[in-house]
């Protein structure tokens, strides 16, 4: 192992290189960057929100919007299912927390009010919502329950914390704020390096998808010019989709509450498309309106506006299948991390934009400095003491290597660095340390067992390697799990943790290993400095 | 210079009797243990501002001019109201404050007590309503949190099991578990703030407890395959003083940083560093005082049938 391989040499010669590129537009100013050649690597490293502030957007939970459309689709629950039973309805009027209805024929009440009860089941948290009660001899109230009425702002803003969250994390592991204020609003701040722009095109979409028929026994003139059928709606068409204007059945078939999963894919005309996926229920649904619908256009809606209609031309009973659209690559994939982030329950309205300074205060981040300094020499200090100038030295050129790694791959990532982020990264040293420890006392054991140099410092690499691998891959099985399930910070500091196994991997074993074979050429010795 | 480098001072082969101590490092594990996990319900976690959000308010000072952010928060930070967050707004010109209202004292007076000490250290300003901040740390993301950490710790356990036997997963994970929990004691105990901080020192301690107890098992290991004959509580012993030294310069390493970065890096990384300090400590004790016993009570297959080592009854603690 100790003889020096070509290829170990290109290797750290080539990690050098790397860490060199992607770490070192750090040292440029932003106009400097800006004059960079456009194939160099521009991003630096993400600082946290605690060293250097960033932008701050006020959002409001448009609750009246979220109540208006919930108690508008009470409504159109009861029309589909009475019309489902053949039940006459005279009219459906708005009451302050659902609908009432007005039958037609007194005398169908009990079938009526057996249908509507078939909509009440628990809704996605398990909570039973709605109620239905008689009023009357001809009327039935559809309502949410007063419990429910209650909470839902209060729902609204907690389900949407967690999808502002989710689709901000889809976006890199930037280490966002994200929390309630007051009663109905939400604060996102993200640090500096993060587009604004960016920021509130992800937020600011509800991204609520729906399928639903498209009306072909009535024309969209006519709608657009006053008569909408009251089971139909007229809808917006997305650029490019064919029409400005769609007249569609009401009733929903399947909604995005049902997608488990979307992805970018092409159609058969290698145009970009997303791909998606329906859970059981809305596979099953989906099913049996296409086979009942075959040869009809249904239409893709999102946030209001049709984006596709395509014609069925045989039953769909898989539950997945693909949207067609004029999409850019990164309009696609923008929309499937909508869809995989979930729907916001209300449109959220940006209140206020401002920039903010940083959560520390400039002295907190000067000791934070000052210390990781200090906490760097240490290991410098120490190493040298205990190993002397020859393997002590190998192991801080090791530590430097690493160091420059970790810049470079978090900087090409785009990953956040906060405080205690960098403290932690000092201990990756520490421990990064650990593998030349390792090696170095298994060579000390080896030289006490009487060998020659040579003999000692192979098999000292050679018995080494499998506890470092060992522990390392421990470490790193447990990183990338946390990445993969983790959200928010603990997303942060396993991907940090996760570039700091491999760097420390990669820097201390080789640098040990070319290191130690130079000086084997060169100095020849017949006795290991580390040895008694 | 004959202590130079100092590697050579340390003693060449030690010849401790760790496992003879095993008895009463359980003991000791077990108290502190029991303590912990009795001091993280009463008294209970000091949960910071992340965790239990607070009050938030704006200020800004009259005709334009420009807030004086440090005065601001060395004002707040003096009232012992925990972790205090004063970000500027717009270039300085108003300032956000967050902080924590204690559970005994009326909103109000906290309110007032943070004016007051606001406007005594930079002057008149203006500020904007009151409004309640929520936590950093929403539900869902604390339970993708949790879901996240037990699904790491079992898959520790599964490649641990797969790569040694099934009795080393178990003492890596007890000893993982022995260390967190005695990390949250210390918290507890020293009234540390439970800020997101924290959970990042917790999850470094997971780290650094795993990657010591593999290197003493990876020994152990070697040791079991090489002196088929001795009996096991003779190789766990040989095993902890062969890797002594190694032990003792990486955790010295780890700890000497902490103790700089705790004691040079300011209130933002002091409890952190405590907390990782410790950790390191137990992560390092547990290696050799929770992970290798229970192996010693579970006992190991050695090569042949013939030689398996029995399990060793310890005197207090009978086989699982």
């Amino acid at each position: 192992m100790i003889h020096l391989s070509r290829w170990k040499v290109v290797l750290l010669v080539l990690s050098l290189l790397f860490g060199l590129l992607f770490s070192y537009p750090n040292a440029l100013t932003a106009d400097q960057k800006a004059a960079l050649p456009g194939w160099l690597p521009k991003s630096g490293l993400n600082l946290g929100l605690d060293l250097q502030g960033g932008s701050y957007l006020l959002l409001e939970v448009d609750v009246p919007a979220m109540r208006e459309k919930r108690l508008g689709n009470l409504g159109e629950d009861a029309r589909t299912v009475l019309a489902e039973a053949r039940v006459g309805v005279l009219s459906i009027a708005k009451d302050p927390s659902g609908v009432v209805v007005t039958l037609a024929d007194p005398s169908q009440m009990d079938l009526a009010l057996q249908s509507m009860r078939g909509l009440i089941g628990a809704n996605t948290s398990g909570v039973v919502d709605r109620s239905v009660q008689r009023q009357g001899t001809d009327r039935i109230r559809y309502v949410f329950t007063e419990q429910a009425m209650a909470s839902m702002a209060s729902d609204a803003v907690t389900q949407s914390i967690e999808v502002v969250r989710r689709r901000i994390d889809s976006l890199g592991t930037r280490e966002p704020s994200i929390t309630r204020q007051g009663a109905d609003r939400i604060v996102v701040q993200a640090p500096g390096e993060s587009d604004p722009a960016q920021l509130e095109r992800v937020i600011g979409q509800t991204a609520q998808l729906t399928f639903q028929m498209v009306d072909v026994e009535n024309s969209v003139q006519e709608a657009m010019a006053g008569a909408i059928p009251p089971d139909s709606e007229l809808i917006e068409g997305a650029p490019d989709s064919g029409q400005a204007f769609y007249l569609v059945k009401r009733r929903v078939l399947v909604s995005g509450e049902n997608l488990t999963k979307a992805e970018v894919t092409s159609d058969q005309n290698n145009q970009t498309a997303i791909g998606f996926r329906f859970d059981g229920a809305g596979a099953r649904r989906f099913g049996e309106a296409t086979a009942a619908n075959i040869g009809r256009p249904f239409a893709i809606i999102l946030d209001g506006k049709v984006i596709s209609a395509p014609r069925i031309n045989s039953a769909i009973t898989g539950g997945s299948g693909i949207i067609e659209g004029s999409f850019t690559i990164e309009q696609a994939s923008e929309m499937v991390n909508l869809l995989n982030g979930g729907a916001l329950p209300a449109p959220l309205n940006v209140i206020e934009r401002r920039t903010v300074t940083a959560e520390l205060g400039a002295d907190a981040v000067q000791a934070g400095k000052v210390s990781t300094m200090i906490g760097f020499a240490i290991i410098v200090v120490f190493m040298f003491l205990a190993y002397g100038f020859l393997f002590g030295g190998i192991s801080v050129v090791g530590l430097l290597l690493n160091g420059l790694l970790i810049v470079a791959a978090m900087s090409m990532t785009g990953a956040t660095l906060t405080l205690p982020g960098i403290a932690g990264l000092i201990l990756t040293f520490a421990v990064a340390v650990d593998a030349n420890v390792l090696i170095y006392e298994r060579m000390r054991d080896e030289a006490r067992a009487g060998r020659s140099v040579i003999a000692s410092l192979d098999a000292g690499f050679n018995k080494a390697m499998g506890t470092i691998v060992d522990a390392n891959l421990t470490t790193l099985v447990a990183a990338l799990i946390m990445f993969i399930f983790g959200a928010g910070p603990v997303r942060g500091f396993a991907w940090t943790l996760t570039i700091g196994v491999f760097t420390s991997m990669l820097s201390a074993v080789l640098v040990a290993q070319v290191g130690l074979a130079w000086w084997l050429k060169i100095a020849k010795p017949k006795k290991l400095p580390i040895a008694e | 210079m004959s202590w130079w480098p100092l590697i050579k001072v340390l003693p060449i082969k030690t010849d401790l009797k760790f496992v003879s101590f095993a008895k009463y490092a359980a003991i000791l594990s077990a108290v502190l243990v029991i303590a912990s996990l009795v001091g993280v319900f009463k008294p209970g976690l000091n949960m910071g501002i992340d965790f239990r959000g607070g009050a938030v308010m704006e200020l800004t000072k009259p005709g334009g001019q420009a807030l004086d952010l440090e005065a601001v928060r060395h004002a707040v930070d003096g009232l012992g109201l925990g972790d205090v967050n004063v970000q500027g707004i717009d270039n300085d010109a108003s300032a956000m404050v967050k902080f924590q209202v204690p559970e005994d004292e009326p909103q109000a007076r906290v309110v007032e007590r943070v004016q007051t000490a606001i406007t005594g250290a930079v002057g008149e300003v203006a500020y904007s309503g009151v409004s309640v901040v929520g936590s950093k740390v929403s539900g869902g993301l604390f339970t993708s949190g949790l879901l996240a950490l037990g699904a790491a710790v079992l898959l520790m356990f599964a490649y641990i099991w797969f790569r040694f036997e099934p009795q080393f997963g178990l003492g890596a994970v007890a000893g993982l578990l022995h260390d967190v929990i005695l990390v949250f004691g210390l918290i507890v105990l020293m009234r540390l703030e439970f800020s997101l901080n924290m959970v990042a020192a917790i999850l470094t301690v997971i780290g650094y407890s795993m990657n010591d107890t593999v290197v003493v098992f990876d020994r152990l290991r070697e040791n079991l395959r090489k002196y088929k004959q001795m009996p096991l509580r003779e190789v766990i012993d040989l095993t902890i003083n062969e890797i002594l030294t190694r032990t003792i310069i990486t955790g010295f390493t780890a700890v000497m940083v902490l103790a700089a970065l705790a004691y040079f890096g300011g209130p933002a990384l002091y409890g952190f560093s405590i907390a990782l300090m410790f950790g390191i400590v137990c992560g390092t004790y547990s290696s050799i005082y929770v992970g290798a016993p229970i192996i010693l009570l579970w006992g190991v297959k050695r090569g042949g049938a013939a030689d398996d080592a029995k399990p060793i009854k310890l005197g207090m603690a009978s086989r699982p």
